[in-house]
C-alpha cells in the first residue's frame, strides 16, 4: 500500500507513476462476517472505516450492487455545513463539520474540503429573523454563524443581485464560515481507501437480495453472490433504503424522491462561497474545476428512477438567476438526479430496527453527503455497542410514532413539503 | 414530464398535478393511535407500482388515483375518488 | 505554402475579429471554417495543459475550438467555433490562455505534467482544511475556461410548447424521408435541425441528384404544413415522449432582432423518430491533438461545404471506407493525397485511387503551435513518416444515441461497426439512419506513445492516465471517468468515450460491451442557463398576487411588506416617520380610539351542506356543531399527527352554511387539506367546502370607537361580540362579523372583491372623521403580540400540540378531528416540551428569535417568537417557546442573540399582557 504525498507523485515522475497500487482491493466475500454493510455509498464505506479505526471491529464486509459511491455520494452537490436550527441536527453535523476538517489527513487521501463559507440569504425583514433564530441556536451551542448586511455579502459574492427592486430583495444572510464544500468522489474513494486497509472486504457488484433469519434475528443476508452470514447488518442505502428495508418485511418512515442537480461549462471563479437561500429553493456554488454546481427542491413525488422532470430543473435555473443575473449566459453541461430517502419529518434515522441484528442509516433527504463523517462515526458506534450513541440517540426509527420527531421545517410527515 | 390521464380532463401534463401522498398513507381520524401513526409515517416505498392520490391543482382540482411505476414511471391505471367517484 | 486556405477565393462579406485581428468571412460561414479559411491554425487552449489546440470536427462534438463570443451581458465563454455561424462584427476570443494564445505561460503546466497524473489532487495538498483554502485559491484561478461573466443578460429568452404526432430529431437524408413520409400520411410533423440548414450529410456529401431531392423534400414538408426548425437541438428526452428543445433565434453573441436570443420548446410527441447521425472517432497517437489533425468527415464538410482546404499535402488515417471519400473530396478540390492509413488488412483485390498503406497506423506528428508538419506511421510493423499539413482521422463511427439513452433506452453492441446501437426503448421512439447503422469499421490497437495519445482532447486526459486509473482500480466506467475526468468536458465526451471504452477492454481483456457502458444525460449539447430560466428568472418564478385594495392603499404610499405571495401594506408613515414610529402610532390609534386594516389575504372557506358542521369538526379541532346560527368562534387545526398547524375563526351563517378563516400564509395548504377531507376521508358527507378567499375582500376596524362608527355607516344593529350580521356600507352587501384579533372591540366587514373599494372609502372616511387611522401588518403584530395571540409562522410552528400552545381546554371532547390520534402519541406528554409563554423585559428590548437560557454559556430552552412592546406605556415584551414553560412563571431568564451581541434579562409570564379577561370586547 502506497501512502499519498506529493513526493510520491514526483517518484511517479521518474517512473512514470508505475508505482501506484489499487486504491482498495476487490474483494471476494467470506463466508461470515462479524458486521455486513449494504450499501457502498459514502456512509457505508465511512462506518465501515469506524467500525475498525475506534472499534477494532476488522471482519467486516461492505457490500455494494454497483460500483461504490455511484449512489447520491456521487451525485450531490458536495455541500457540507451543519447549519441547522434544532439542536438534535445541529449537534450532529456540527461533529462531522469537525471531523471534515482533518478527514484528507485522516484518510490520506484529499477530499478537498474547502470551507469558503456557506452563505444563507434572507430576503424580508421576516427572514432575517428567522436567521437570526437559526444563528443564535448555533451560537449557543459553540457553533460558528455570523449575520451579514448587503454590503458584506456584496465583498463576498459581489455578482449576487443586491438590488432593491428584486422579486426577492436580498436583506442580509447568515453565513457559517466553516462550511463549503468538498469532493464527493474522493470521499467514497478515501474511506474505501483507508477501510481496505484496515482489512475491511469491499465487494462489488454485490447486490443483497433478502435476509438470512433465524427466528426474529438476522443472521445474514442473501446476494448475487451467494449467502453471507453476518453477526449485525447495518443498511446504508439512502434512497433505496425502503427497498431493502422491504426485503426484511419492515416499513419505513421514508419515501423515495428524485433530486436533480446540475453543473454548467466550466468559468473562471465567479461564485466564491456556497449560496443558500431562506426564501428560494436553489442553492450554488462552484467547483474546482470551475462549473457553476447547483440544485433545487426534489421532484416531489416517489420515485426510484434516476431521470427528473425539465421544469423542475428549470424552476430551479430562473430562481438562481434571478439571484444571480451573470449566471444567465453560462451553459448547462450536464444534470443528474439521485434518489433521496426523504423522511417524514426531514431527519435522518440512525439506529436498530424492530428486527434484532439489522441495523438502519437512512432518510438523509437530500443532506446526507455532509453527514457521511458523522453517519460513519455514530452508526458504527451503534453497531459495535448495539446502542445509540448520544448523537444518534434523538434518530432513532421509534420517534415518529413515539411523537418525538425533529421536524426542521415544522411541516410533518409529509416529505414532499419543504 | 408524465403525461397524467385526468379522469375528468384527459390526459394533461405532469406540472398542472401535485402528488400528495400514497392510498396506504390515509387514515380516518377516529383510528387507534398505533394504527393510525403507522399508516401516516411508513409507507412500502416500493421499487414497483404503487397507488399514489394526486390532486388536477391547476385543472379540475379533482382528486386520483394513480396506480403508478415507481421506476419506468408508466401509469397503469387512474381512478377517479372524492364524491363524484362514489356509486 | 503550408496550412488551411480557401479553396476558391472571393465572396467574404463578413468582417469579425478573433483575438483582436480583423478577418473576413463568407455568410454561412461557421467560425471554425472562417479561421481555417483565413489560415489559422491555433485556434484554443487545452484545460489542463494549455496545449495548442486547433479545429477538430465540423460540429458540436468538437473539443477543442472553443472561444469567448460577444460583449458585455451577451459574453458567452465556451462556444464552439464550429457551432457558431459568422456575422457582421462577431468578436471572438480565446481562453484559458494568458498573456496570449500564442504565448501561453500556462502551457509551462505542461513540464510538470509528470508529475501530475491523475487524481495527483488526492494524493498530496495535505493539512487542515484551511491549508486547502489556500492551494485550492490558484487551482481554481488555473482552472475554468473562459472568463467568468459579470453582467446581467441584455436579452430574452422564451418558451414555447407544442404538441405533435411526429417529431423527427435530424435533417439529413434519414430525417427528412421519415418527416416527408409522416406528413403525407397526415400527420402533424416537428423535424428539428440543430445546424442552420438542412442536408446533414448531403451537404458533406452533395451530387446534383440530391441537392434535387432536398430542395423537394423541404418544399413538399413545407407545404404538407409540416414546422422545420433550423438551429434547433433536440435536447433532453424525459419521460412520456416529452422534449425539450432549444432554438437559436440569434448566434451566440450577436444582438437579436426581435430581442429574445432563443427559444425553449417542450414538445409532447406521439411518435420520435431518432436521426441524429453519427459522430467520428478519433484516433489514438502521439500528439494526436495537434493543431492539423481533423476528423475526416469534419475535413469534407470544410472543403464541401464551406470552400475551405483545410490542408495541401494530406495523410488519411481510417479504419473504414468512409474516409475515401474524404480523399476523393481533397483531391478535387487540389490538395495532395500524399497517403491514406488504413488500418485493415489489405483486401483481396482493390483498385487504389490513392496511395494507399494497409495494415498502417498513425503513430505520431510532429508540428508547431500553428500546424502540422510531418505524420509518422507503422506501416506491417515498420515505421514510415511523410510531410503533410493536414492529418484526416477516421477511427469509426458512434451512433448519436444520446437521446434514446435519455428516453430509458438500452443499447446493442454492433461488432461489425464497433458501436453501440440504440437498442429497445420504453418510449415510443425509434432511431434511424448513421445513428442505427453507423458504417463499418475495424477495431484497432494504438501504437502511439500512451502519455501523448490524448483521449479527451479537452481535459487532457491520454490512454496512459486511463491505466493509471486501471492500475489504481478505478475500473468500472464510471470511477474511471470521475478519477480522469474523462468525458467531462464540455463537449461531454462525444469523441473520447469509445475510445476509452475500447482502452478499458483492452486492459481487462474483456469485448468492448463488457468493459461498461456510461449513460447520457441531458441535455445533449450545452443549453444557456438563460433560456432554460426563460421569462420565470425575472420575478424568480414567484409571481405576485394583487390585493383588491391594492389602489386604495397604494394611493397612502405604504411600506409594503411580502406575505407569499402577496404583497401588504406593513405601515403608513406619515411624513418622516420611520416603520417603528408609523406602526406604534397606528397602534395607539387602535387601543384609545379606531383603526382600520386590510384582511383581505385571509385564507375564507364556505362550507354548506346538511353535514357542514359534521365536516367542519373533522377539520378544525374545536367543537363546531354546537355553534347558533349567527355566532362564530375561535377555531384551529391540527395537522394528523396531532401538531397545530392552523387556526382562524369559524361562523355559522345559517343553519347549513358556515364561513372557515385561517392565516393568510396558509391559505393554500388549508385549501389542500380542505379537499383531502373532503375528498379522500368524507366524500360522503353532503357537503361542498369552497375556497372563497379571493371571493371576499375584508377590513377590519378595532379600537373602542370601532362601534360608533360602524354603526353611523351601516345603519343596521352590529353583531355582538363573535357574531355574524349581513349589513350594507355604501349601497354594497356586506357581512359584519364582530371578532377581536387586536385585543379591542373590532368588526370584519367583507364584501366581494370587485366591489369593496367603496366600503374601504366609506370606512376611510368614517375613520379619520374619528380621528383614527388605517393601521398595517406591523401594528397588527404590536396588537395581537400585547393580546397574546399566536400567529401561524411564529408562535405556530408546526412542532407544538394544542396543549404546548395552552389551547387544550379548547379542543372537542368529543374527539374525531383529524389529528386526534396523533395526540395520543406517548411522547407528546413528556415533560420538556416546548410551551407558550410570555416574556417582560427586565431591561431594554428582547431581541426577535433569541435564545432563552438560564445563564450565558448554558444550552438553550427556548426561543423568543414574537416581541412587541406594551402600546401604550412603553416596556419590551414577547412571546416564546419555553421548555416546560407554563410551570415557569415569574422566573428569570436571558434572552440572547449571539449573532446580534444582544442579550436582555427577562421574566416569564402568561402570555396574555393586556385585558385578558376580554373585558374590552365582550357585550
Amino acid at each position: 500500500m502506497n501512502r499519498y504525498s506529493a513526493l510520491g507523485l514526483l517518484r511517479g515522475a521518474l517512473n512514470g507513476q508505475s508505482h501506484w497500487k489499487p486504491a482498495w482491493r476487490d474483494a471476494e466475500a467470506r463466508g461470515h462476517y462479524d458486521v455486513v454493510l449494504i450499501g457502498g455509498g459514502g456512509h457505508g464505506l465511512a462506518t465501515a472505516y469506524y467500525l475498525a479505526k475506534v472499534h477494532g471491529i476488522r471482519n467486516v464486509a461492505v457490500l455494494e450492487k454497483s460500483w461504490i459511491g455511484g449512489g447520491n455520494t456521487g451525485r450531490n452537490t458536495t455541500l457540507v455545513r451543519s447549519n441547522y436550527r434544532l439542536a438534535p441536527l445541529h449537534n450532529f453535523f456540527e461533529f462531522g463539520l469537525k471531523m471534515w476538517e482533518h478527514l484528507s489527513d485522516e484518510l490520506n487521501y484529499n477530499v478537498m474540503f474547502s470551507p469558503r463559507g456557506a452563505i444563507l440569504l434572507g430576503h424580508s425583514d421576516g427572514d432575517m429573523v428567522k436567521l437570526a433564530e437559526r444563528g443564535d441556536a448555533m451560537r449557543c451551542d459553540g457553533i460558528d454563524a455570523e449575520l451579514l448586511t448587503p454590503g458584506q455579502i456584496a465583498k463576498i459574492e459581489p455578482l449576487l443581485n443586491l438590488s432593491r427592486a428584486a422579486r426577492f430583495p436580498i436583506e442580509g444572510a447568515l453565513i457559517q464560515r466553516r462550511g463549503g464544500t468538498a469532493r464527493h468522489d474522493a470521499v467514497a474513494w478515501g474511506y474505501a481507501r483507508a477501510a481496505d486497509q484496515l482489512g475491511i472486504d469491499i465487494i462489488q457488484k454485490c447486490e443483497v437480495t433478502g435476509f438470512v433469519r433465524n427466528g426474529g434475528k438476522v443472521t445474514g443476508v442473501e446476494t448475487t453472490r451467494g449467502r453471507i452470514g453476518a453477526g449485525r447488518v447495518g443498511i446504508c442505502v439512502a434512497g433505496h433504503s425502503g427497498h431493502v428495508a422491504g426485503l426484511a418485511g419492515l416499513k419505513l418512515p421514508i419515501e423515495s424522491q428524485t433530486l436533480q442537480a446540475l453543473v454548467t461549462e466550466g468559468v473562471k471563479p465567479m461564485v466564491q462561497s456556497v449560496v443558500m437561500s431562506q426564501s428560494l429553493h436553489c442553492y450554488i456554488s462552484q467547483s474546482d474545476k470551475g462549473g457553476i454546481v447547483m440544485g433545487g427542491d426534489p421532484d416531489n413525488w416517489p420515485s426510484y428512477a434516476r431521470r427528473g422532470q425539465p421544469t423542475i430543473i428549470e424552476g430551479a435555473i430562473a430562481q438562481a438567476i434571478a439571484l444571480m443575473p451573470a449566471l444567465s449566459r453560462l451553459r448547462m453541461l450536464r444534470t443528474w438526479s439521485g434518489v433521496t430517502d426523504m423522511s417524514f419529518d426531514g431527519s435522518p434515522i440512525i439506529g436498530p430496527t424492530p428486527v434484532d441484528n439489522l441495523y438502519l442509516n437512512g432518510g438523509w433527504c437530500y443532506g446526507g453527503f455532509k453527514a457521511t463523517p458523522a453517519s460513519g462515526w455514530t452508526f458504527a458506534h451503534t453497531l459495535a455497542t448495539g446502542a445509540s450513541h448520544a448523537l444518534n440517540a434523538p434518530f432513532g426509527l421509534d420517534r415518529f410514532e413515539r411523537g418525538a420527531t425533529i421536524d426542521e421545517n415544522g411541516v410533518g410527515p409529509k416529505p414532499n413539503h419543504r | 414530464m408524465y403525461l397524467i390521464p385526468c379522469p375528468h380532463c384527459g390526459p394533461r401534463a405532469q406540472v398542472e398535478f401535485t402528488y400528495e401522498r400514497t392510498v396506504d398513507s390515509v387514515v380516518q381520524p377516529d383510528a387507534a393511535t398505533g394504527v393510525a401513526m403507522r399508516a401516516l409515517f411508513t409507507r412500502a416505498n416500493p421499487m414497483g407500482l404503487d397507488e399514489e392520490i394526486w390532486r388536477h391543482s391547476f385543472g379540475c382540482r379533482a382528486w386520483m388515483v394513480l396506480t403508478r411505476h415507481r421506476v419506468t414511471h408508466a401509469i397503469e391505471a387512474v381512478r377517479a375518488v372524492g364524491p363524484e367517484a362514489l356509486p | 505554402m503550408t496550412g488551411p486556405s480557401r479553396i476558391a477565393p472571393g465572396g467574404e462579406t463578413l468582417g469579425f475579429t478573433f483575438d483582436g485581428v480583423a478577418y473576413r468571412a463568407r455568410a454561412g460561414d461557421s467560425l471554425a471554417a472562417a479561421l481555417l479559411a483565413n489560415g489559422v491554425g491555433l485556434v484554443g487552449r487545452s484545460f489542463k495543459y494549455h496545449r495548442p489546440r486547433g479545429v477538430l470536427s465540423a460540429g458540436v462534438e468538437e473539443p477543442n475550438a472553443l472561444v469567448t463570443v460577444g460583449e458585455g451581458g451577451r459574453t458567452e465563454p465556451n462556444t464552439r467555433a464550429t457551432d457558431l455561424f459568422v456575422y457582421e462584427g462577431l468578436v471572438a476570443r480565446s481562453q484559458n490562455r494568458w498573456p496570449s494564445l500564442g504565448v501561453d505561460f500556462g502551457a509551462a503546466i505542461g513540464l510538470f505534467s509528470k508529475a501530475l497524473p491523475p487524481g495527483f489532487y488526492y494524493k498530496t495538498f495535505f493539512g487542515p482544511a484551511k491549508r486547502w483554502l489556500r492551494y485550492e485559491w490558484f487551482i481554481r484561478r488555473a482552472a475554468g475556461l473562459g472568463p467568468a461573466p459579470t453582467l446581467p443578460d441584455p436579452d430574452r429568452f422564451s418558451q414555447r410548447a407544442a404538441f405533435t404526432d411526429v417529431l423527427v430529431v435530424g435533417g439529413g437524408p434519414a430525417g427528412l424521408t421519415a418527416a416527408l413520409e409522416a406528413a403525407e400520411a397526415g400527420r402533424r410533423v416537428i423535424l428539428v435541425e440543430q445546424d442552420a440548414m438542412l442536408g446533414a450529410s448531403l451537404v458533406r456529401d452533395a451530387d446534383l441528384p440530391a441537392q434535387a431531392w432536398l430542395g423537394e423534400t423541404v418544399d413538399r414538408l413545407h407545404a404538407l404544413g409540416a414546422r422545420i426548425l433550423t438551429r434547433t437541438t433536440a435536447s433532453g428526452y424525459w419521460d412520456h415522449n416529452f422534449l425539450s428543445l432549444t432554438q437559436r433565434l440569434a448566434e451566440p453573441g450577436a444582438i437579436p432582432t426581435h430581442c429574445v436570443a432563443q427559444r425553449l420548446w417542450h414538445v409532447r410527441a406521439l411518435q420520435v423518430v431518432l436521426a441524429a447521425g453519427a459522430i467520428e472517432r478519433p484516433i489514438a497517437f502521439t500528439n494526436n491533438d495537434r493543431p492539423g489533425v481533423m476528423l475526416s468527415q469534419a475535413v469534407r464538410t470544410y472543403v464541401r461545404r464551406f470552400g475551405v482546404l483545410p490542408g495541401c499535402r494530406v495523410v488519411i488515417a481510417t479504419n473504414n471506407d468512409d474516409a475515401y471519400r474524404t480523399a476523393q473530396a481533397l483531391a478535387e478540390a487540389g490538395a495532395e493525397i500524399v497517403a491514406v492509413l488504413d488500418a485493415r488488412p489489405r483486401p483481396a483485390d482493390v483498385a487504389e485511387r490513392f496511395p494507399v498503406f494497409w495494415n498502417a497506423r498513425p503513430a505520431s506528428v510532429e508540428g508547431s503551435r500553428h500546424h502540422l508538419r510531418r505524420v509518422s506511421a507503422i506501416v506491417d510493423g515498420a515505421e514510415r513518416s511523410w510531410n503533410a499539413d493536414l492529418l484526416a482521422v477516421s477511427g469509426g463511427f458512434v451512433p448519436a444515441a444520446h437521446l434514446h439513452m435519455q428516453a430509458g433506452g438500452k443499447l446493442d453492441w454492433n461488432e461489425g461497426a464497433q458501436a453501440f446501437t440504440p437498442g429497445a426503448t420504453p418510449q415510443a421512439c425509434v432511431t434511424i439512419g448513421a445513428a442505427a447503422s453507423p458504417p463499418a469499421s475495424t477495431v484497432s490497437a494504438p501504437v502511439g506513445h500512451p502519455k501523448k495519445s490524448f483521449v479527451d482532447f479537452q481535459n487532457d486526459v491520454t490512454l496512459a492516465d486511463i491505466d493509471l486509473a486501471w492500475a489504481e482500480g478505478y475500473r468500472s466506467v464510471e470511477h474511471l471517468k470521475r478519477y480522469t475526468t474523462l468525458g467531462m468536458a464540455t463537449d461531454q465526451g462525444k469523441t473520447s468515450n469509445m475510445l476509452a471504452l475500447a482502452r478499458l477492454a483492452e486492459k481487462g481483456r474483456v469485448a468492448i460491451p463488457d468493459a461498461g457502458l456510461t449513460t447520457f444525460r441531458p441535455p445533449f449539447t450545452p443549453a444557456t442557463m438563460g433560456l432554460l430560466g426563460g421569462p420565470a428568472a425575472r420575478h424568480a418564478g414567484a409571481h405576485v398576487r394583487r390585493i383588491a385594495l391594492h389602489d386604495s392603499h397604494a394611493a397612502l404610499n405604504p411600506i409594503w411588506q411580502p406575505l407569499g405571495y402577496w404583497f401588504r401594506p406593513r405601515a403608513y408613515p406619515r411624513g418622516t416617520e420611520t416603520l417603528a414610529q408609523a406602526s406604534l402610532r397606528e397602534a395607539r390609534s387602535v387601543r384609545t380610539g379606531v383603526g382600520m386594516a386590510d384582511v383581505s389575504t385571509l385564507a375564507k372557506f364556505e362550507v354548506t351542506g346538511p353535514d357542514a358542521a359534521a365536516f367542519l369538526e373533522l377539520v378544525c379541532a374545536t367543537s363546531v356543531s354546537k355553534l347558533a346560527a349567527g355566532r362564530g368562534r375561535y377555531t384551529f387545526m391540527l395537522r394528523e399527527d396531532g401538531m397545530v398547524f392552523d387556526d382562524g375563526t369559524v361562523w355559522r351563517v345559517a343553519e347549513h352554511r358556515y364561513l372557515l378563516t385561517s392565516s393568510t400564509g396558509g391559505a393554500d395548504r388549508m385549501a389542500a387539506h380542505i379537499s383531502y377531507v373532503r375528498n379522500c376521508l368524507r366524500p360522503d358527507l353532503r357537503v361542498s367546502a369552497v375556497n372563497v378567499q379571493e371571493h371576499y375582500a375584508g377590513i377590519a376596524l378595532a379600537g373602542p370607537r370601532a362601534r360608533e362608527t360602524l354603526a353611523a355607516l351601516a345603519g343596521t344593529t352590529l353583531p355582538r361580540h363573535m357574531s355574524i350580521e349581513p349589513g350594507e356600507i355604501g349601497g354594497i352587501p356586506v357581512w359584519l362579523l364582530a371578532a377581536s384579533y387586536s385585543g379591542e372591540r373590532a368588526f370584519e366587514i367583507y364584501a366581494e372583491a370587485t366591489r369593496i373599494a367603496p366600503v374601504w372609502t366609506a370606512l376611510a372616511a368614517a375613520v379619520e372623521a374619528a380621528d383614527g387611522c388605517p393601521y398595517g401588518l406591523e401594528a397588527m403584530e404590536l396588537l395581537r403580540i400585547e393580546k397574546g395571540h399566536i400567529v401561524v409562522g411564529g408562535e405556530v410552528d408546526g412542532r407544538l400540540t394544542p396543549h404546548d400552545l395552552g389551547l387544550e381546554k379548547m379542543l372537542n371532547k368529543a374527539g374525531g378531528f383529524v389529528g386526534a390520534s396523533g395526540l395520543g402519541r406517548p411522547a407528546l406528554s413528556d415533560r420538556g416540551r416546548r410551551e407558550l409563554v410570555g416574556l417582560e423585559a427586565l431591561a431594554g428590548t428582547i431581541p426577535e428569535g433569541a435564545m432563552l437560557v438560564t445563564a450565558e454559556g448554558c444550552p438553550p430552552e427556548g426561543h423568543v417568537t414574537a416581541s412587541a412592546r406594551h402600546i401604550l406605556h412603553g416596556g419590551s415584551i414577547a412571546l416564546a417557546h419555553l421548555a416546560d414553560g407554563r410551570y415557569r412563571h415569574a422566573e428569570e431568564l436571558i434572552a440572547t442573540s449571539p449573532t446580534r451581541g444582544l442579550a436582555t434579562r427577562v421574566r416569564v409570564v402568561s402570555p396574555h399582557f393586556y385585558d385578558p379577561a376580554g373585558d374590552r370586547y365582550r357585550d
